[in-house]
């Protein structure tokens, strides 16, 4: 995209008025009472709040894993709010990674076809994306472990893998629950420091995270409360 | 979310699959059942032991009826066929062994004359008289029927000249002493050298061997009853007119102190009917005629067609009965395999949750769980397949029975045995489709 000097450029999340309600029987719960905010390309963004105030609902939603109840939601452009099912699902595999709290690795599968699921729902030839599953293993600095399985591998490893997972497609945006909510604190920094690596890189990065510590290297905060934006904070 | 969307998620599932994303997925398929070999493999026993039950039913009970109807094909079926048989009071009446009395029964040829002369479409009629006795070839002997019968009688009954030939009309006006031996007797009583042009010797009486016949193929007709029996002694075959001359119609038999006579005219007839639509009710005209001139039934009627038809009905019986067992037991298969799909849709929820958030779509998910399925069905149908064309053979090689493998047998198992894995596949891998992705990454 070539942008004139004088715009900013467009952001490539833009969340208007997002709502998000549950209903239980009787019961309905706001998770997001109307949440709006942009993201640009570059930003590296910790989503932080007490528990219960929508941080996953909202990360569910920029992930297209879910739909909002109400308000709009663009990714790159694309209003992606109201697509079905077939089309969010491509939306995932093209634009977004994930990276998860319990790592969500496949067991029966070896750590470079855990990298390469991505691509594989978007039918690219097999040497290339096995090419391309290695360098990203290599990136995260696990080249020597392709052929292992998840659990031969520690909880920071198997983190890598993710990450490496989520880069494989070339994301606009990787998103992460809690990253190293079930890492030990060393393990834990260096998942933080690849993050730290890949936004130098230029990647967008939105990270969930209860651990301050870790919410401070973002450069911007997004705190929430009873499923509104409390503070929007850059540094 | 809904119903509808799954069902046309599922069309939509084969639409735009291309030839290396089904390689791919059937690679995955096989690779997580493979995961779980033990599970696989019992999990398709189901579908393996319908399938192969089916095949070697199938081939043993077509063994079955093809030989019984070769054997009453070989009565012919436009033949019917007249016996002799003892009245049942008769029998008591001789059981007491009452001295000097002559039992008469049985078709006579007056019979013949009027059912020449009464039902047309009758052709030709081949009368027999059989008397047992012992016929000799020196010192070596055989308890043998003596088939007293008529020069057409091979052409009428399907039943050949192996060696040598027939006796001829020539033969039989000039009441020779001429036989023809059943194929049984031949190497009992001539072991080293050929019989033809020998004698042997019946009671007092020498006959010339003229001819070997081929093996007859004994019929296992059940209601003839002691007739099927007598039929079952090695025969030879000598002119109707000498077997006339020599024994003429009454027969004697010991029996512990008192002589019991028959007299018998003709033990068996054969009729032909000109046309095969006709036979039956040639039969029920024949029937009609005998039982108003005989006060006694000492008589039977045999229609081969009549058989056929029975054992085609037996078979189309045979043929439904089996076909139930098989369904229900390819269906029992497919609960199974279906019932292992849901477990491991349930176990996998996790990666079913992980895989959609990494951009597999609905079909995706079906595709995948379905392939798995097809292949544990496939795989369980073709080894069904190969068992089931492996026991007829063994089951022909140790019990002798015949076996036939039809060639739409197998086919036809295998394929239903595939559909099955569609089917009972269906609604796990639906049911893997419908997870909400969010809900799916949630699962312990
Ligand atoms: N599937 C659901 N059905 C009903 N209610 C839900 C569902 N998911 C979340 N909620 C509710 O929405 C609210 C926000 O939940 P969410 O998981 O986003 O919180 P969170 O900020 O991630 O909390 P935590 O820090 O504990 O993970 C909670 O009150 C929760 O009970
Ligand atoms: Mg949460």
């Amino acid at each position: 995209m070539r942008h004139s000097p004088q715009t900013m450029p467009a952001p490539i999340v833009q969340f208007e008025n997002v709502r998000k309600t549950y209903r239980m029987g009787l019961v309905t719960v706001e998770a997001l009472r109307g949440v709006t905010f942009e993201i640009q390309a570059g930003d590296y963004i910790s989503i932080m709040g007490p528990s219960g105030c929508g941080k996953s609902t909202l990360l569910n939603l920029l992930g297209c894993l879910d739909r909002p109840t109400s308000g709009h939601y663009r990714l790159g452009g694309e209003d992606v709010s109201q697509m079905n099912d077939d089309a969010l699902s491509a939306v995932r595999g093209a634009r977004l990674g994930f990276v998860f709290q319990s790592y969500n690795l496949i067991q029966q599968l070896t750590v470079v076809e855990n990298i390469e699921i991505p691509l594989y729902y978007q039918d690219r030839p097999e040497q290339q994306s096995r090419a391309l599953a290695r360098r990203m293993a290599a990136r995260v600095g696990l080249e020597a472990r392709l052929e292992h399985k998840p659990f031969e591998l520690s909880g920071g490893q198997q983190q890598r893998v993710a990450i490496a997972r989520a880069l494989v497609n070339e994301p606009l945006v990787i998103l992460a629950d809690e990253p190293t909510g079930n890492l030990d604190s060393t393990s834990g920094t260096e998942v933080m420091r690849l993050f730290d690596e890949l936004h130098e890189q230029g990647k967008t990065l939105i990270l969930v995270t209860h651990d301050p510590g870790v919410g401070q290297r973002a450069h911007r905060t997004i705190r929430l409360r009873d499923g509104e934006i409390e503070s929007d904070v850059r540094r | 979310m809904s119903e509808g969307n799954s069902i046309q998620s599922l069309g939509d599932a084969f639409r735009g699959l291309s030839f290396v994303r089904l390689k791919r997925a059937v690679r995955l398929g096989v690779r997580s059942l493979w995961l779980h070999r033990l599970r696989s493999l019992l999990t398709m026993l189901g579908i393996v032991f319908g399938v192969c039950s089916v095949i070697a039913m199938l081939a043993i009970g077509e063994g079955a009826s093809f030989e019984a109807q070769e054997q009453i094909k070989n009565l012919g079926s436009q033949n019917i066929i007249l016996r002799s048989v003892k009245p049942p009071e008769e029998q008591k009446a001789s059981d007491k062994g009452s001295q000097s009395y002559v039992l008469q029964y049985g078709i006579t040829y007056t019979d013949i004359k009027r059912i020449r002369a009464t039902i047309p479409g009758v052709t030709v009629v081949l009368p027999a008289r059989n008397i047992r006795d012992y016929v000799w070839n020196i010192s070596r002997r055989m308890d043998c029927e003596l088939f007293g019968t008529v020069p057409w009688y091979p052409e009428m009954r399907n039943h050949r000249v192996a060696e040598g030939r027939f006796f001829t009309d020539n033969d039989m006006d000039q009441r020779k002493s001429v036989c023809v031996l059943g194929a049984e007797i031949a190497p009992v009583l001539f072991p080293i050298e050929s019989p033809l042009g020998k004698h042997v010797r019946v009671g007092g009486n020498y006959y010339q061997v003229i001819g070997i016949m081929e093996p007859r193929t004994v019929v296992a007709a059940k209601d003839p009853g002691a007739e099927a029996n007598k039929s079952a002694l090695p025969r030879m075959y000598i002119p109707l007119e000498t077997a006339r001359l020599r024994y003429g119609e009454v027969l004697m038999r010991r029996r512990q102190g008192s002589f019991e006579a028959e007299r018998v005219q003709l033990h068996e007839v054969t009729i032909k009917v000109a046309a095969l639509e006709n036979v039956i009710g040639v039969a029920e005209a024949i029937k009609e005629v005998l039982e108003r001139n005989h006060k006694k039934k000492d008589y039977m009627i045999d229609i081969p067609l009549e058989m056929l038809r029975q054992a085609e009905r037996t078979k189309q019986i045979f043929n439904i009965v089996l076909g139930s067992i098989a369904a229900i037991s390819l269906l029992v298969g497919g609960i199974g395999i279906m019932n292992i799909m849901l477990a491991s849709v349930t176990e996998r929820t996790r990666e079913i949750g992980i895989r959609r958030a990494l951009g597999a779509r609905r079909r995706d998910i079906i595709v995948q769980f379905l392939v798995e399925t097809v292949i544990l069905s496939g795989a369980g149908g073709a080894l069904g397949v190969l068992l089931g064309v492996i026991i007829p053979f063994v089951v022909s090689y140790a019990a002798g029975m015949k076996t036939i493998i039809t060639f739409w047998s197998p086919v036809l198992a295998f394929g239903i045995s595939a559909l099955v894995g569609v089917v009972f596949g269906i609604y796990p891998a639906i049911r893997a489709a419908q997870m909400d992705p969010v809900e799916a990454l949630r699962h312990e």
